[in-house]
């Protein structure tokens, strides 16, 4: 028998390759050197960061294969790729201090941080739905792990613990739902899906409508939309706060890539069985997101909500689908990344050991104390509810206009009911940190040079994108060039 | 003089923006510093502001200081500007009510002044911003951005007890009309794309679209919602007392001058042209309830103990008159309901300056508390009752012209109509009348009021600039309604043209519906 060993396009997956070398070369490290040089490893992995996020503009516009065509950098993988450099650079500028504070500044999470990075990737340039399963188990290991890598701390824990069984429960569906498909369609190829998808008669086979439903669970867990979205607010408030920042945008993203390029290619034919179904899960996924959040106390928990109701402001997109449908999904998630990630940099930089001051009543009075701080989460929380002139509120209106444009002007007035109410909670963090008097005494904050520069960035991009979002808008369009 | 290339509108629409910029830098300690530096930055946006005034040419009715910038080239969104004879004057009032805001909060506002200017900077160029963008993307931005600096000025700056309650009632209420009208401009850019072919956010473009006339209807609504909610309308008026009774004075004189003035503009701006057909035929509803609004209003006034809510229910009262007018939907109805925004500027942000200074004397706004206060302030109440009688509408002030215009107007278009309204403004004779008779006659019978002082070099100077235009307007509208009158004209004329052909175009399909019948 002759075994032909495909030739390997190592520039189609340079960006991947730069992170995984990174990451080891960063754990073997850990391990050597002495405790006081292991201060260089966030700042390795930065660099590692810098150079693959070097080599996925230097690879824009140019389309590559590689593995069989079962991986593609096209400028739809890329621009998520950014997205995914961007945040895993700001969480990691976000931790240095907070690891140090509250002690686990071990090499291994930066290490953890680098391959869920590199899972999210692959998730994003797969051609091929075990390359989709293949990152996003990758990046859900390297997250199990973050999770609980306070592991004194039993919240942490049990976060780590409820995301990994629901987790694996989910992937389970996903797998199901791929081996269905393959059944079906005889292929796990999105290309071979797409071209066998579109010759089938109006009424496709139970198998394949079965395949694709299991699908939709699979990547609604990751996505966190309802009713998938259980662990969401119990993970998301035991995890790191610097994990949480990473797990509300990056997985989110991660799973939209995949999701986007199953459904608004592979199976897009099949728009007409999938499409009501999304129509549901956008409007539950907004409202119960947007309701529960305004019952919150704790702001992780709240943000938890909030990360939800964003994933429903998505799904509006997907529904809509066609060119700007597409578009704003892309322009949506980087506008979010920026705006989410801050956030939970103020909340990380407010708090401290053994004092999290995760409530909303510990924000009382901040604006008083830290004017500047403050007006940097009300940027924050302003965007996040979709007020221009933020990129929140860009986003948002991409998303309702391409709804809109699709003819599906019902859908759009829910979100922007929907907008209107998440309005409410998003200013009662700002009523806390204006309009109310300190109910204890603040401690002095001590912003380190890597958190004031995340934060800068993250303001900087909430601003910018939401400002003159022309350029942006153009690059998702020709991101998506790949899906038409 | 002429109009030059010089980017007037821009330079006036952000040059507060500018001010806040310098205000950053200054330490917050040194209020007194802050205080003149926005005084100054006021002072010189009303004075840049005044080219526009003088400037201004009759002989053109259409749109004038244009200026164009493509801001999202793919989307049709861009930056465009341009004012006429609606909008001159709500600039001008923003841009003096501002500058008058700085005086009246000298002694009122003494914690976190730095935050407080840079606000009130802030909403100042949002205001302005809304009354000059003529591209729907811009003005829903500055619609929306407007938001922030006044819950801010409510929330932190305003009473005490309920300050909270009433800033997240203001936004809430305005955000969900306001994300609704976002839908309805939607609907209205792709439906100019599907008929024409460009997409554009431009409303001198989207003008010249016909929607037909079952579709004119759910915008108008959409729009109507949310303008109706910041007129404030009848039944959508309840967040307006609160915000006024709990905000801080400044706050109250400029929803009253000009906030709210961007329901009734927005009405006029945007719902009337775009929708023409719509709009005739929801006259009598959006007169009923402007009818309500006003007798209604006038009705909760007489029981009122609270000088400010008095004041606000005042409010609802004025303006259901100003849409009675503008829904008259001819030459005098419109030109009343613009030359009334005015007026109900200038009366309405005096009375909020007057009740503020006697608040700041006395720290309450119960009617009951006071009493007699002629015998201590006969300068506050020489001031107070010129313009009671100017809200009230007595001729030879501002209020009593544009009033009789309204009145003159709707009598010609549903006489009846004219013949309810015009009970409000008895109605709101009692009220004031009544109002000022317990305020200041009668005997001095709290030992308080006592020891009240007179106004203020400072005070008197306030109360002069805005009763100076409540007597120019009063004897001389002649100043104001020459700017108005060309572009009403020409308004009306393009509103019915659009009006007419949106009926024969109904006609048109009428016809043909029974001609594919009659086939049949």
């Amino acid at each position: 028998m002759n075994v032909v060993i495909p030739e390997i396009n190592w520039t189609a997956i340079g960006p991947e390759l730069t992170l995984s070398i990174t990451a080891m070369v960063l754990l073997l490290l850990s391990v050597v050197s002495k405790q006081t040089t292991r201060g260089v490893i966030p700042y390795l992995s930065l660099v590692g960061i810098g150079v693959a996020l070097l080599l996925c503009f230097s690879l824009w516009g140019k389309p590559e294969y590689a593995f069989n065509r079962m991986v593609v950098n096209d400028n739809y993988s890329l621009f998520f790729k950014i997205i995914f450099l961007i945040t895993t650079a700001l969480t990691v500028l976000m931790s240095i201090r907070y690891l140090k504070e509250e002690g686990f500044d071990h090499g291994e999470y930066y290490v953890l941080v680098l391959f869920a990075a590199v899972g999210m990737m692959f998730m994003a340039s797969a051609a091929d739905l075990i390359i989709i399963f293949l990152g996003l188990e990758t990046f859900s290991l390297s997250l199990y792990v973050l999770a609980g890598f306070f592991r004194t701390n039993p919240k942490s824990n049990e976060a780590s613990l409820k995301y990994f069984l629901l987790g694996a429960f989910s992937t389970g569906f996903l797998l199901y739902g791929i081996a269905l498909i393959y059944g079906a369609t005889g292929t796990t190829n999105l290309k071979g899906i797409y071209e066998f998808v579109r010759k089938i008669p109006s009424l496709p086979d139970p198998l394949l409508l079965i395949g694709m439903g299991l699908l939709i669970v699979g990547f609604g867990f990751k996505v966190a939309s309802v009713p998938f979205h259980m662990w969401t607010p119990d993970v998301y408030e035991g995890a790191p706060t610097s994990i949480t920042a990473f797990m509300s945008v990056g997985p989110k993203a991660a799973g939209f890539a995949a999701f986007l390029r199953v459904f608004l290619y592979a199976l897009s034919s099949l728009q007409t069985d999938w499409v009501w179904i999304l129509w549901v899960l956008a409007v539950l996924t907004m409202t119960l997101g947007n309701i529960v959040a305004i019952a919150q106390k704790n702001i992780k928990r709240m943000l938890a909500y909030s990360s939800i109701a964003h994933a429903g402001y998505i799904l509006v997109a997907m529904v809509a689908a066609g060119e700007l449908g597409t578009a704003s999904v892309l322009y949506y998630i980087l506008a979010y990344a920026f705006m989410n990630l801050g956030a939970f940099g103020v909340i990380i930089l407010y708090g401290r050991k053994g004092e999290e001051n995760v409530n909303l009543s510990d924000y009382s009075g901040m604006a008083s104390k830290y004017p500047l701080l403050a007006a940097v989460m009300a940027i924050f929380m302003f965007s996040l509810a979709g007020i221009p002139p933020t990129a929140g509120f860009v986003g948002k209106f991409y998303i309702f206009s391409a709804a809109v444009k699709a003819g599906y002007i019902g859908l759009a007035i829910i979100g922007v009911l929907n907008s209107a109410l998440s309005v409410f909670f998003y200013l009662r963090v700002t009523v806390m940190m204006y309009m109310r008097n300190p109910e204890k005494e603040l401690a002095r904050l001590d912003p380190s040079p890597a958190m004031v520069i995340a934060l800068i960035i993250a303001v900087f991009g909430t601003l910018q994108i939401g400002i003159t979002p022309s350029h942006y808008l153009n690059l998702a369009k020709q991101s998506i060039l790949a899906l038409m | 003089m002429s109009q030059t290339d010089f980017p007037l509108l821009t330079w006036v629409t952000f040059f507060p923006l500018l001010g806040t910029v310098i205000l950053l830098f200054l330490n917050k300690e040194k209020k007194e510093t802050i205080r003149w530096v926005t005084l100054i930055v006021t002072l010189l946006e009303f004075a840049f502001s005044l080219p526009l005034f003088f400037q201004f040419r009759v002989d053109i009715p259409t749109m004038q200081f244009m200026e164009k910038a493509a801001w999202i080239p793919d989307y049709g969104m861009s930056y465009l500007l341009g004012i006429d004879g609606i909008s001159l004057f709500l600039v001008l009032l923003t841009t003096f009510f501002t500058f008058v805001s700085v005086i009246a909060c000298w002694k009122d506002i003494q914690e976190k002044v730095k935050e407080f200017m840079i606000c009130l900077l802030f909403l100042e160029t949002g205001m302005i911003g809304v009354f000059v963008a003529l591209d729907l993307f811009l003005f829903y931005v500055f619609w929306e951005v407007m938001l922030i600096p006044m819950y801010f000025l409510i929330g932190i700056w305003g009473n005490p007890q309920r300050r909270i309650y009433a800033a997240v009632k203001f936004f809430i209420y305005t955000m969900v009309g306001s994300v609704l009208m976002l839908v309805a401009i939607l609907v209205l850019y792709f439906h100019n794309a599907a008929a024409t072919g460009t997409y554009t956010f431009d409303l001198l473009q989207l003008y010249k679209l016909q929607v037909p006339i079952n579709v004119q209807f759910w915008l108008f609504l959409a729009f109507g919602l949310a303008f109706a909610i910041k007129v404030p309308m009848f039944p959508f008026h309840t967040w307006l007392p609160d915000a006024h009774t709990e905000a801080p004075t400044v706050g109250s004189v400029l929803l009253a001058a000009v906030l709210l003035k961007m329901g009734t503009y927005g009405f006029l701006r945007f719902s009337i042209p775009l929708f023409p057909n719509a709009s005739y035929q929801l006259v009598p509803l959006v007169s009923i309830l402007a009818i309500i609004g006003i007798i209604y209003g006038a009705l909760v006034c007489l029981v009122q103990k609270d000088l400010k809510r008095l004041i606000a229910f005042s409010s609802v009262s004025h303006l259901g008159f100003v849409m009675l007018g503008l829904f008259a939907l001819n030459l005098q109805g419109i030109e009343g309901g613009i030359l009334q925004m005015l007026n109900h500027g200038f009366s309405t942000g005096a009375l909020f300056l007057l009740v503020g200074m006697i608040y700041e004397r006395r720290h309450t706004r119960m009617i009951e508390d006071f009493g007699g206060l002629w015998k201590q302030m006969p300068v506050f109440g020489a001031f107070f009752i010129v313009v009671t009688l100017s809200s009230i509408g007595l001729p030879g002030l501002n209020g009593f012209v544009g009033e009789l215009l309204i009145l003159i107007g709707t009598f010609k278009s549903t006489p009846v109509y004219a013949v309810i309204a015009a009970t409000g403004i008895i109605l709101a004779a009692a009220y004031m009348l009544w109002m000022y008779q317990r305020v200041m006659f009668g005997e001095l019978t709290k030992a308080e009021n006592k020891v009240l002082k007179d106004l203020s070099a400072r005070e008197v100077l306030i109360l002069s600039c805005v009763t100076l235009f409540i007597f120019w307007i009063g004897i001389y509208p002649q100043t104001f309604l020459s700017r108005i009158e060309p572009t009403v004209k020409g308004y009306l004329t393009q509103v019915n043209t659009k009006y007419q052909a949106g009926l024969k175009l109904q006609e048109g399909d009428k016809i043909r519906i029974a001609q594919v019948e009659s086939k049949r």
